[in-house]
């Protein structure tokens, strides 16, 4: 594998997780709810998928229930941000603090425990083709399936009936409520929905990324997550964009570091999260572009009369 | 067309619902035949909306009965209304401004339906009433008159054989008017019943075949209201004497107090509509109206004058001559500017804080509620107990919360709030929006006592009547240009109809046509 090819590699596999857990996001803000505890849901989904694929020996059973723990995590705000009209910023911050101090207590009992990695595509002689194989078909299943799943989200989101419905409620909660749409029904399945996306997120870091658990592992890619949904306008196929931009950056600059470039390694490390800051910048300043696309009522409370 | 129960599409009986404090509908009863375009009359808090949103399964009546072309039924949601046949066109539009016409449209069946069909579906509809509409535009880009077709078309796309109507002219212009009333009479020919609710009364003398009057949640009349006057309606509702404006009039207007030249401004909301070389002057002693169709720069020309948003130049503004354009909202208040914003809640009071605080945030200037900077209790609680008694506002006291009053109710708060600061210069957007006769008529009577009294007054608003009946002279504001202002006894309501669609030349002299 030549350079550029396994920099590129590198690049999709660091930016996966963010891909799955801001999709997921972009769901569940798109129907009006701000979950800031996608942190908080990856990293309980990176020591479950750990623990249950160490235990039965199967990764992807593993994947499964990182996605499972994520999602009752975020049912466990649904109800108290949907059904008791909590408020949606702290419970979502309590969330993710919560998250972290349950992940390291399940985590306890693994720390240094070896994990075979998620297996690779690996289809013989196509695999071996200089550069495209290992770029286009060296990854492991849940790389195909993020591409697969910004597809599916932007189908659903923009070509059919039910995602029509989402937004409609996360663009004016009242207005879908006297059409007579579910409001708080649709939310907690779109809060469902981000929890899974963020426990796969997760498990990718756990069990393919670097397969091993580590106390706090996640390192702040779910706030990252967060900031691509807005950097992206909440399009689909920009969440795309930005996490391979995230995901790129931090590469080159690992590789910035390993050369020995005459900047400070902490200078270098803060290049992702400039270039994501400087990029969310430009794109706040269309103001037409954000109000087409933000949803209207998001974090607000809604209870509807009786 | 007086209907038995037999033949009745919606028989209503003994409803009552009751909410937390009050009871919004206590046995009410009502009996619509098809074709019939039937008014339901009421002041603020009458129950009128609570009695349409039982009937469209948005609540849900504590007891009483409903009966669908005589058979009982039990309406649980609005997609159950809309399966037996009743749409609604409600008083806050219910669109997602994000969204297409064809989406937002879409969001109101409920099955599925192909794109294609749909709009196919949506051109038969718009071209066979007249409602002119294109399926590929975002809902934020359309003027509040096309919105309502859209929410118009939705409706009719579901065959619905009762279309409530709630306050639908209140953002139209006349002449928009016109055209929903042709809309209206044609499906009630074709059978529909319209049970229409409105606070414009002479349109309810020209439309409807029979009005039921609320009062308190209860049923106090009915009659036909075309044997009726627009006053005997009022009184109706009322339960009491309407007490109409009465006009001075015979001062001559004093010197110049506010003056705007040239004034053009971006406005800071994406969607908002920036002001273009606007000239105004209000004089001494007399009543300035502007009219105009909302979301034609009313905001942002108001957050001009009061100077939420400055001015690029000093000189855009002046008061007595002297330039404000770059003074804040507090200077400005200091040299007598008092304010009456578009929103009642946030702009005007902050909810949550009670009526005698509120009180204070807007008059300490201007009285002796702040003493080295400590807030003098007594005297704000005096301060509100003023207001609330001067303007009759329903309340328990000045410690009640701003947020807990009705609409109406915070309305003649906030008026009375900035009247009784005595201002030099008072500008007041849409004064008696969504307040009923009676206490609209307490409103006008106050500005024109203002006015009177010497004060330089400018009323934004889209309720012409209302300017024609307070207004010295008339402007209209379109596109954000504002045409000139014509003295009000010599303008005629076409003529108003006709500036407020933009018919004015680069002088805001009116263009006249034929074709409207």
């Amino acid at each position: 594998m030549d350079t550029a090819a396994a920099v590129i590699v590198s690049m999709m596999a660091a930016a996966t997780p963010l891909l799955y857990a801001a999709l997921g996001e972009l769901v569940t803000e798109k129907s009006g709810v701000l979950n800031l505890g996608v942190e908080g849901m990856m990293i309980t989904g990176a020591v479950t998928a750990f623990a249950t694929a160490t235990i039965t020996g199967s990764s992807a059973i593993g994947i499964v229930a990182g996605a499972a723990a994520a999602m009752a995590l975020s049912l466990i705000f649904a109800v108290l941000t949907l059904s008791l009209v909590a408020n949606q910023v702290a419970t979502g911050l309590a969330l993710t603090i919560f998250g972290i101090g349950l992940s390291a207590l399940i985590g306890q009992g693994y720390v240094g425990t070896p994990l075979d990695a998620l297996p690779k595509l690996d289809i013989p002689g196509i695999s071996d083709i200089a550069f495209v194989g290992p770029v286009v078909f060296g990854h492991d299943f849940l790389i195909y399936f993020s591409f697969v799943m910004v597809g599916v989200v932007a189908w659903f989101l923009y070509k059919t009936r039910a995602g029509l419905v989402l937004r409609a409620v996360g663009e004016s909660h009242d207005a879908a409520h006297a059409i007579g749409y579910p409001v708080i029904g649709i939310r907690y399945l779109a809060v469902a929905f981000g929890g899974a996306m963020a426990g796969v997120g997760g498990a990718y870091l756990s069990v393919a990324y670097t397969p091993m658990w580590i106390e706090n592992m996640t390192a702040g890619r779910g706030w990252i997550a967060l900031a691509l949904v807005v950097f992206a306008t909440w399009r689909p196929g920009r969440v795309l964009l930005g996490a391979y931009l995230f995901g790129g950056v931090t590469i080159l600059q690992l590789h910035g570091q390993g050369f020995g470039l005459g900047i400070a390694s902490q200078i270098l490390s803060m290049l992702p999260y400039l270039a994501t800051i400087l990029v969310l910048v430009l794109i706040s300043s269309d103001r037409a572009l954000i109000r087409l696309n933000a949803p209207a009522d998001i974090g607000k409370i809604f209870r509807p009369a009786s | 067309m007086a209907s038995d129960d037999a033949a009745a599409r919606l028989a209503l009986t003994d409803i009552c619902k009751t909410f937390p404090g009050v009871v919004a509908n206590d046995a009410v009863s009502l009996t619509l035949g098809p074709g019939e375009i039937h008014a339901l009359l009421g002041e603020n808090g009458a129950g009128k909306s609570t009695l349409v949103k039982i009937v469209y399964g948005v609540l849900r009546a504590d007891s009483g009965e409903m009966r669908w072309n005589g058979q009982p039924v039990q309406v649980a949601s609005p997609a159950q209304a809309r399966r037996l046949g009743i749409g609604m066109v409600f008083q806050h539009f219910s669109l997602f401004d994000s969204l297409t016409v064809a989406e937002n449209i879409a969001l109101g069946f409920d099955e599925k339906v192909p794109m294609r069909d749909l709009t196919a579906r949506i051109g038969e509809v718009s071209a066979h009433y007249g409602l002119a509409l294109d399926p590929g535009r975002h809902v934020h880009t359309l003027s509040v008159g096309e919105r309502q077709r859209v929410e118009i078309v939705r409706c009719l796309l579901q065959n619905p054989s009762l279309l409530i109507m709630d306050e639908p002219t209140s953002v139209l212009t006349p002449q928009e008017a016109d055209r929903l009333f042709e809309t209206l009479r044609q499906l009630a020919s074709e059978g529909v019943t319209v049970l229409y609710i409105s606070h414009k009364l002479e349109e309810i003398r020209a439309l409807c075949e029979a009005a039921t009057v609320l009062r308190g949640g209860k049923v106090v009349a009915t009659c036909d209201p075309r044997t009726e006057t627009a006053r005997s309606l009022a009184q109706m509702m009322i339960g009491g004497e309407l007490a109409t404006p009465v006009r001075s009039g015979a001062d001559e207007a004093g010197s110049e107090r506010l003056t705007v030249r040239s004034l053009s401004l971006e406005s800071e909301h994406p969607f908002g509509t920036p002001i273009r070389d606007v000239s105004l002057s209000v004089r001494a002693g007399e009543i300035l109206g502007i009219a105009g169709v909302a979301g034609n720069g009313q905001p942002e020309l108001l957050a001009a004058l009061s100077g939420e948003t400055l001015c690029p130049q000093a000189d855009s503004i002046l008061l007595d001559g002297q330039p404000v354009g770059r003074l804040g909202p507090r200077a400005r208040r200091a040299r007598g500017v008092c304010v009456v914003p578009e929103e009642r809640l946030g702009q005007g009071t902050v909810p949550e804080m009670t009526l005698s605080e509120n009180g204070f945030l807007s008059a300490y200037l201007r009285s002796g509620m702040l003493r080295q900077g400590l807030l003098q209790l007594r005297a704000m609680s005096r301060f509100a107990s003023d207001i609330i008694e001067a303007y009759s506002v329903m309340t328990p006291g000045p410690a009640t919360a701003a947020g807990s009053l009705s609409g109406g109710n915070l309305q003649k708060f906030i008026i009375g709030r900035e009247i009784l600061q005595n201002p030099d210069i008072l500008i007041a957007a849409h004064p008696t929006w969504g307040v009923d006769a009676g206490a609209a008529a307490a409103i006008q009577q106050a500005l024109l006592d203002l006015a009177k009294a010497g004060a330089a007054v400018l009323v934004i608003s889209q309720d012409l009547d209302e300017l024609f009946a307070i207004s010295d002279r008339l402007a209209v504001i379109c596109e954000g240009r504002l045409s000139a202002s014509r003295p009000t006894k010599d303008t005629t309501v076409e003529q108003a109809g006709l500036l407020m669609g933009g018919m004015f030349d680069e002088a805001g002299e009116i263009i006249e046509t034929h074709a409207a």
